[in-house]
């Protein structure tokens, strides 16, 4: 390594993890184990999923749409709980009970992750109240698709945010599909970053494979945000692979995605960059590659160790410790029989 | 606003009670804060917040835009990062512009994150008619609230029990929705706060009597309160419940009650069908049918939208009149 002032070998290696972690949800699927066939891979997506998490203040929080495996590894979520939330067991975040579209981790600032499309939005505009009014040098920042951009609560959330001026910053991870339907069926006129500018916001818009770049322009927009200048992200990207596991992309042809994996792989380019730039040489990043998949092998292999709940945990955490739980309706049913 | 330092009032508006049990959460709890439409300078559209912003200033008491789901979304994040906000819905109508974040976000965030986290919020609404205020803002829609898990729902009828029971959903860390009805805000009533009667979950038995139970709760209760003071000069004694809370439901009082009076009437103006009186006929069915001599009389506002009409609004909803002749029926039949 020579110049030891660069970021690039440790956004490669967030990277790298964010899809290896992907493809080891991928094969955790293939095997059977995880819980149901909602998964939103963010392969492909990487640059995007690691540029904002990681400028983030260690505070900071945030929440993310379906897709963010990705964000919440870059933030620092630990992947054997992850994976093991996403097969539905006893040791993951949520016990389990959130999944895949559910996870969240308040002691990393993840505020959860949500499956309403928009639907997390204007959870951090409530974050960003409370450290406004607690005095607290916090951002918090929304993760979404380009799907949420068609969403009216963006658009209450971000008049909000510039009316009283919040340290929050939206982040719309543009990948170009919502499901199945092309942005350019979805949208009328494509200029997001110009409708966050209609509301007063700092904006940014990355459509490039240079995660160091990104990473450092994300980080001016978030310690804007700081000081009370919200902002807003796009970062375009290509979503590599169908919507959920079980997406074949009968909407649109094999030669589109090759050709993207191929032009907009930002995990290849910064690989090429690390070698070009004499900051890793092709040894040093197969060894950093090698240790990251033995460490999502363990993630994997984690998730598939970890146990079942038992089925009493249904009723757990429906209300505060201090309430009863809600009886099973066996118990309403077996109830009403034993009456003489 | 007057009268702030009184524990006892003998007579105090529906309305100056929520807004002195709001006001004094606030002096005990300085991470409450008030955020809706209109909440601060007009100081709510029923006048429930009036004067707030003037003792407890923007920072606390705060106007939003006209934009109802970012309201309760803000809420719900304010409450997960250590405020506890009351954000209020003009009119329980709105819950159409912002249930996702009532039902799928704040119902559901404990759950779904594994008991990690709490929603402490409460989510201040009024509904109901009186004001031919039509459709879209005369309902009654706490059937979509307590047909979701994970909210507490409180429609208290008394002034005493609103003052009570909001300043104890500002305590729990359920998410709470607090439904007042538009025509109790001018009611009067005493209040004693240093008796706090605020035991949520529990109802009220409003009269005893031995010959039927009227359940009820919010407006309905006072109608219920003057059929059975009617039905008295028939030597009928008719029991009163008031359930003031509907998440968590007091079904022990009102099983108690029907099995010992054997008959029932569940009185509401919300909807006929998949409604309150729905569950509640259900719970007293399977929990009473050994005892019961009649069927359960489900009497509710009508199966259709409300009509603006005075006269089309109020044959829209229950009388005092018809319980007390469904009353007779059952009683003496």
């Amino acid at each position: 390594m020579t110049q030891t002032n660069s970021l690039l070998p440790d956004l490669y290696k967030t990277m790298k993890k964010v899809r290896t972690f992907e493809e080891r949800v991928s094969e955790l699927f293939i095997k059977g184990e995880t819980a149901g066939t909602m998964l939103h891979l963010s392969i492909g997506e990487e640059l995007a999923s690691t540029c904002v998490a990681k400028a983030m203040d260690e505070k900071d929080t945030f929440t993310t749409h379906h897709r963010g495996h990705g964000i919440f590894l870059a933030k620092g979520g630990n992947p054997n709980r992850m994976m093991a939330e996403i097969a539905g067991k006893k040791d993951g975040y949520c016990k389990g009970k959130g999944g895949s579209m559910h996870i969240a981790d308040m002691k990393l600032g993840h505020l959860g992750a949500n499956a309403i499309v928009g639907g997390g939005i204007p959870t951090v505009i409530g974050a960003a109240l409370s450290y406004k009014y607690l005095k607290k040098p916090q951002v918090s920042i929304a993760f979404f698709g380009d799907g949420a951009m068609q969403q009216g609560i963006l658009y209450e959330s971000m008049n909000m945010a510039s009316l009283w001026n919040l340290p929050v910053v939206f982040c719309c991870v543009n990948n170009q599909y919502g499901m199945g339907t092309k942005i350019d069926d979805a949208v009328g006129k494509k200029d997001f970053a110009a409708r966050a500018q209609s509301f007063g916001l700092n904006t940014l818009h990355i459509n490039d494979l240079d995660v160091e770049k990104a990473f450092h322009n994300s980080k001016d927009v978030i310690e804007k945000a700081r000081k009370y200048q919200p902002g807003f992200i796009e970062i375009e990207c290509y979503r590599f692979y169908g919507h959920a596991r079980m997406d074949k992309s009968p909407y649109r042809n094999s030669e589109e995605e090759l050709k993207s994996r191929k032009e907009r792989d930002p995990i290849s380019f910064a690989k090429e960059a690390l070698i070009r730039d004499n900051l890793l040489d092709l040894d040093e990043i197969n060894k950093m590659d090698e240790s990251i998949s033995v460490e999502m092998d363990e993630a994997m292999n984690y998730a598939i160790g970890s146990p079942l709940n038992d089925t009493e945990e249904i009723f757990n955490d429906v209300y505060s410790n201090d309430m009863p739980s809600p009886k099973s309706v066996d118990e309403r049913i077996k109830k009403i029989l034993s009456v003489k | 606003m007057t009268d702030l330092e009184k524990d006892y009032f003998e007579k105090i508006t529906y309305r100056d009670a929520i807004r002195l049990a709001i006001h004094d959460s606030m002096l005990d709890d300085k991470n409450i804060i008030v955020m809706g439409e209109d909440v601060a300078a007009y100081g709510g559209a029923y006048g429930a917040t009036k004067d707030l912003l003037k003792i407890f200033g923007k920072d606390r008491v705060i106007d939003t835009p006209i934009s109802e789901p970012a309201i309760v979304g803000a809420a719900i994040g304010a409450a997960m990062t250590g405020l506890r906000p009351i954000a209020e819905l003009m009119y329980v109508d709105f819950f159409g512009m912002s249930m996702d974040q009532i039902a799928n976000q704040a119902a559901k965030i404990r759950y779904m994150f594994g008991g990690q986290i709490s929603v402490p919020m409460v989510l201040r609404t009024q509904g109901g008619t009186g004001r031919s205020g039509g459709a879209q803002h005369s309902q009654s829609l706490e059937s979509w609230i307590m047909h979701t898990p994970g909210l507490f729902l409180s429609m208290p009828s008394k002034p005493n029990d609103a003052y009570h029971l909001l300043k104890k959903a500002l305590k729990t860390d359920n998410p709470t929705i607090f439904i007042e009805h538009k025509l109790l805000y001018n009611t009067t009533g005493p209040l004693d706060k240093k008796k706090p009667d605020e035991n949520f979950g529990k109802a009220k038995i409003r009269m005893e009597g031995s010959d039927l139970t009227i359940i009820s709760y919010s407006r309905m209760t006072n109608f219920a309160e003057e059929a059975a003071a009617i039905l008295l000069n028939d030597d009928i004694r008719a029991e009163v419940i008031d359930l003031r809370t509907l998440n968590p439901l007091d079904k022990e009082t009102i099983i108690n009650s029907v099995n010992k009076t054997k008959r029932a009437i569940v009185v509401s103006e919300s909807y006929y069908t998949s409604s309150v009186a729905s569950e509640i006929t259900s719970i007293i069915f399977e929990n009473c049918y050994k005892t019961l001599k009649k069927p359960v009389i489900r009497y509710t506002g009508e199966d259709t939208p409300v009509p603006v009409a005075p006269n089309l609004e109020k044959a829209y909803v229950p009388t005092v009149e018809k319980i007390v002749e469904y009353s007779k029926k059952i009683v003496k039949d």
